[in-house]
């Protein structure tokens, strides 16, 4: 049993190191079939794609001709896509320019029509009359000036008027040529590498796959069966946590953080560079959606693989404690149903990607205008995922937040506590147990909450008003600001990056805005609590020390009191962990749910003294 | 307002002190030798295996002392002088006190062996012994125990989790034989087995072997074997840590003499936990008791006291709790190891032999007297209404339901207790509908 797992773990590491080289295989070439079947989408008919494709092909020489070091491999191709998009657009600006810019001569024509009479005038017939019959230029002024014609607005000066066009103009100069552009974002790079990379990955997905995904699922699968036999008979076994360099804060939980930091970093903002990776689960997100997988699905794929290996993990080590087996179980089940499998199948039969379990404010851009919009073009199915977002909110969560505790969904039905409790269960012990830390986790959490309900009013105000700002606050930036901090650096960077150093819910307890709202209603308006068993606590420590929320759990315990506190997500490890049988989670009236109130209990008179 | 210097850091010491500051303003002084701060003594075992750094076992974050005015110093009291209320420390450093309470806690049992103070050869119960095992446990292949009760078996599974081998010496023939019903014993004994453990009754220590370097190399038993080993636990109970005062005007006979309040027979000197012994019997229990449980109590109990509110040790029915190896074991009022006069019981046994039920009661009133109960968590409050309410054993078998404490999802085996115990004893009893067991528990109150 012992080579089983050691062959497990062996096997394991190779698929993660497989999985790792896969990303630098492979090499780029930019040929001109590939650049045409690529753009130019109808190839029967002459139309912008044509255009495109020509000029990225000369865009490509250009470039060859200014750089002789080829650019076939990962970095050096992903270090010279923007430069040949940059020259790209620079030759399509200078194909279109000529003809469709507005030219200094253009210009001065306007101005003597406009100044005329003395006065300044500037409408639809001042620029038809200047520019004769230039149509597309007359359309360009007219859709993007029009503010400007004098019938609504006066200028204090000649010089003012001019100023005023003349910055118009050389920003509407500037765009010309919109439709022929390209763009540097990590979507539209992510699509160009899938284009020009052939790769192992490419040749050969589905052997590549089982050679990443397959054999670490493999190999950490017999690692953690063969623990029913070495580990010994079943009870908790939590022998050397804090000798081992994986769960202590040792090198390896280092090297485990950083090699999580690095591909959320790459997945979020330079997801080109995964291209090889994403090739690899091409064929699941053919099977589920029908289309090719993005860096998202990647995502999506990887966390449901994590979670039920690590969940096959938690069957093991919790075998004797039926509530941590069967929790397992239903929040996996979430995760790869309700996360993963009905969202894709929604958009294989046309209706919108929706997760029904992801309610707002943790489903931050629920309420954006791009989102209800297209939810609100999908038909019925559509105006019912609306209003079930929404029920869910304002009607669900509390409701069951009153009769269980946040713990039906924080550990029983979310993705991220899923991860948490799965992957991140053999880092639970780091939370931090202090008392500034539980201060910090109050301010943080509750200041998400409001930032998070503050960025949906504006988000409504303008969807309502369409007005793009409220007193000065963009509404775009401050979608762009939450996200950018809190869904992606927050919940993605440090919450599950972190997990090796900080713990495996930093997240749960320090940023996320459901949670909070939860932890409102559990604190004051539920039956749930975490009863302590008279006075049989022997004040040892080990709930508090495996509370992944950092709650100091022993503190009430030895007191005889309860625990209530908001950011318990009723994991159930607290209980398991007690050596006398000191914790249960137990949801009952809410009357006297605090326990023995008093600060005191004197052993079994404890009673008496405190009645 | 008094000065109140408390001698010993333990529970009992550390429970006085918290409850002097809440119910009064005086100046509170801990002294401890052993640690700086306060810790969980029960939970040193956890720190050797690795489930908990040393500041986690600290109940308290170290600015809390400060912050409740209270005084901790770090030094070891070597002499008391009552007539000018005054303690000596071995650097030299004089206390004064108003009042003192003696929280000296124990140490472990050593019955005269020879080469009972070699290297190697140390108990379980304070910091130092835990600092020992860990610069030992480097090096050690075997280790042999001795005394066959909790400590015992938690030194067991310590050593096994560093891949230490165990020969476990139990002089009786079953595990912790004097506390436990032959049925308990066996159920126990069976489990440590199948944890690896080399387990023999009937067998006793005779004599440490020196390795020639003042370190043990091996035991002898009294029936003549020898066993090579590096380390030997020496778990055969504590006895009170009170060697430096025995010169002293303090009664002392095993432990500090006290009344039912706590009072020595010194004025303004108390004695709590460990080091305490009773001048009668409290509540039909033992003169010495050396639980965390009585500590806490007797540390609630003089607070009261000092604070002005006089107060008679009154710990009410007797509880416990243990785990060994991975069996949670609770026990509420009296089940001795053997049936007392009048008494009858039922013993119920899951067929895997790992969950099992043992209750006790009086023969002629029907009052239920006790109950253990094995990889079953019981409610504590429930039971102690119960055992003060002198309720019959058919009202808590009928109970049973309620006073299940097991975490959601566990599967329940009071249907098939009530069976056995309705077969075996003639009665009809049903369980209670399952309805909460806090109505239950306000009907009764």
């Amino acid at each position: 049993m012992k080579n089983v797992r050691r062959i497990g773990f062996f096997v394991f590491l190779l698929g993660i190191l497989l999985f790792t080289a896969n990303i630098f295989l492979g090499s780029y070439k930019i040929t001109p079939d590939l650049v045409r079947a690529h753009f130019d989408t109808s190839p029967e008919s002459l139309d912008a794609g044509d255009t495109i494709a020509n000029v990225f092909n000369d865009a490509t020489v250009v470039y060859s001709a200014q750089n002789s070091a080829p650019f076939s491999d990962l970095i050096s191709f992903n270090a010279a896509l923007p430069k040949i998009i940059e020259i790209h657009n620079g030759l399509i600006r200078d194909l279109v320019y000529d003809v469709a810019a507005i030219s200094e001569f253009d210009l001065a024509s306007i101005y003597s029509f406009s100044l005329e009479n003395e006065a300044i005038t500037y409408s639809e017939d001042i620029i038809r009359n200047a520019l004769g019959a230039q149509e597309s230029k007359i359309k360009m002024l007219v859709d993007n000036t029009n503010w400007m014609y004098t019938d609504s607005k006066s200028y204090a000066s000649v010089d003012e008027f001019k100023g005023v066009l003349n910055d118009k103009v050389a920003e509407l100069n500037q765009d010309i040529g919109g439709a022929y552009r390209l763009y540097d974002d990590g979507e539209s790079l992510l699509a160009l590498n899938k284009v020009f990379i052939t790769s192992p990955a490419n040749s050969n997905t589905l052997l590549w796959l089982f050679l990443t995904f397959g054999l670490a699922v493999i190999g950490s699968i017999a690692y953690n069966l063969a623990n029913i036999k070495l580990l010994g008979p079943a009870g908790i076994k939590n022998d050397g946590i804090y000798r081992d360099a994986i769960s202590s804060r040792g090198w390896i939980a280092w090297v485990v953080m950083f090699y999580l930091v690095t591909f959320y970093v790459f997945l979020y903002f330079y997801p080109q560079y995964l291209v090889n990776n994403i090739i690899l689960v091409n064929p699941v997100s053919q099977l589920l959606s029908g289309n090719p997988a993005g860096q998202w699905f990647l995502y999506g794929f990887m966390y449901c693989v994590a979670m039920t290996v690590m969940a096959v993990r938690m069957w093991v080590k919790y075998r004797h404690n039926a509530y941590q087996v069967v929790r397992t179980t239903v929040v996996l089940f979430f995760q790869i149903a309700f996360a993963f499998i009905i969202p894709e199948l929604l958009v294989r039969f046309n209706m919108p990607y929706y997760d029904f379990k992801n309610a707002w404010p943790l489903d931050y851009d629920y309420f954006f205008d791009w989102n209800i919009e297209n939810l609100m073009a999908s038909g019925n199915v559509g105006i019912f995922m609306l209003f079930w977002g929404i029920i869910l909110t304002a009607l669900i969560v509390p409701i069951m937040v009153y009769f269980f505790g946040k713990r039906w969904y924080c550990s029983w039905v979310c993705g991220c506590g899923g991860l948490a409790e799965t992957l991140g269960d053999p880092y639970r012990q780091l939370s931090n147990k202090k008392m500034w830390a539980w201060k910090l986790e109050r301010w943080l959490i509750h200041g998400v909450l409001v930032f998070a309900i503050l960025m949906t009013a504006l988000t409504l105000y303008s969807f309502f008003t369409g007005a793009t700002s409220m007193l000065g606050v963009q509404t775009y930036t401050i979608q762009k600001t939450y996200g950018f901090l809190i869904g992606s650096i927050f919940s993605g960077v440090i919450g599950t990056g972190f997990y090796p150093i900080f713990g495996n819910r930093t997240w749960c307890r320090f940023g996320c805005p459901l949670a909070a709202y939860m932890g409102l209603v559990q604190r004051f308006k539920s039956r749930f609590r975490i009863t302590t068993n008279g006075g049989q606590c022997i004040s040892c420590g080990n709930c508090s020390t495996y509370c992944e929320q950092g709650i100091d759990v022993r503190a009430y315990a030895q007191k005889g009191q309860n625990i209530i506190r908001s950011s318990c997500v009723g994991c159930g490890v607290c209980s398991a962990v007690c050596p006398r049988g000191v914790l249960k989670l137990e949801n009952g009236p809410e009357q006297g749910r605090f326990g023995n109130e008093g600060p005191i209990v004197l052993g079994n008179n404890g009673f008496e003294l405190n009645p | 307002m008094e000065k109140i210097v408390i001698i010993g850091n333990g529970i009992a010491g550390i429970t006085a002190a918290r409850h002097i500051r809440k119910n009064s303003n005086n100046e509170i002084v801990v002294i401890s030798a052993e640690t700086e701060y306060f810790f969980s003594r029960t939970a040193l075992m956890y720190v050797f295996m690795g489930h908990m750094r040393f500041e986690d076992i600290k109940p308290y974050e170290d600015w809390f002392w400060e912050k409740n005015r209270i005084d901790l110093i770090f030094n070891r009291v070597e002499k008391i002088i009552p007539e000018s209320k005054m303690l000596v420390c071995t650097d030299g450093l004089e206390i004064n006190y108003t009042k003192l309470i003696l929280a000296l806690g124990a140490k472990s049992n050593k019955f005269g062996w020879p080469g009972q103070d070699l290297k190697g050869v140390q108990g379980l119960y304070s910091y130092q012994d835990l600092t020992d095992l860990e610069e030992r446990a480097k090096t050690a292949k075997h280790a042999v125990i001795v005394g066959g009760g909790l400590i015992g078996v938690e030194l067991a599974e310590m050593l096994l989790s560093r891949g230490i081998k165990v020969t476990f010496l139990v002089r009786e023939d079953r595990f912790w034989g004097n506390i436990l019903p032959k049925e308990e014993g066996s159920l126990i004994s069976r489990h440590i087995k199948k944890h690896h453990v080399d387990l023999r009754f009937n067998e006793e220590l005779s004599e440490i072997i020196d390795d020639g370097a003042g370190h043990v190399k091996a035991i002898r038993t009294k029936k003549g074997e020898l066993i090579e080993c590096q380390i030997v636990g020496l778990t055969a109970g504590v006895s009170p840590n009170v060697d430096f005062l025995k010169n002293s005007a303090l009664e002392i006979n095993r432990g500090i003499k006290v009344n039912a309040f706590l009072e020595t027979n010194l004025p303004g000197v108390y004695a709590i936990g460990d080091c305490a012994e009773f001048d009668q019997s409290i509540n039909g229990r033992r003169p010495i008791e050396q639980v965390w449980y009585t500590g806490r109590i007797m540390g609630e109990t003089v607070a009261q006291t000092i604070c002005g509110n006089r107060m008679a040790y009154n710990p009410g029915p007797w509880f416990n709790s243990a785990k060994f190896f991975d069996i949670e074991y609770q026990t509420y009022g009296w089940v001795m190891a053997n049936l007392q006069p009048g008494e009858i019981d039922f013993y119920w046994e899951h067929e895997k032999g790992e969950i099992a039920m043992h209750v006790v009661w009086d023969k002629e009133s029907n009052v239920f007297k006790g109950i253990n109960v094995f990889g079953i968590r019981m409610r504590h409050e429930l039971f102690n209404n119960w055992l003060i309410k002198q309720a019959t054993v058919d009202d808590v078998m009928a109970g049973l339901n309620h006073a299940n404490f097991d975490p959601e999802f566990f599967k329940h085996h009071e249907q098939n207790i009530i069976a056995a115990f309705n077969s075996k004893t003639g009665k009809n009893i049903v369980l209670q509908p399952k309805s909460w067991w806090r109505t239950i528990l306000n009907q009764k109150a």
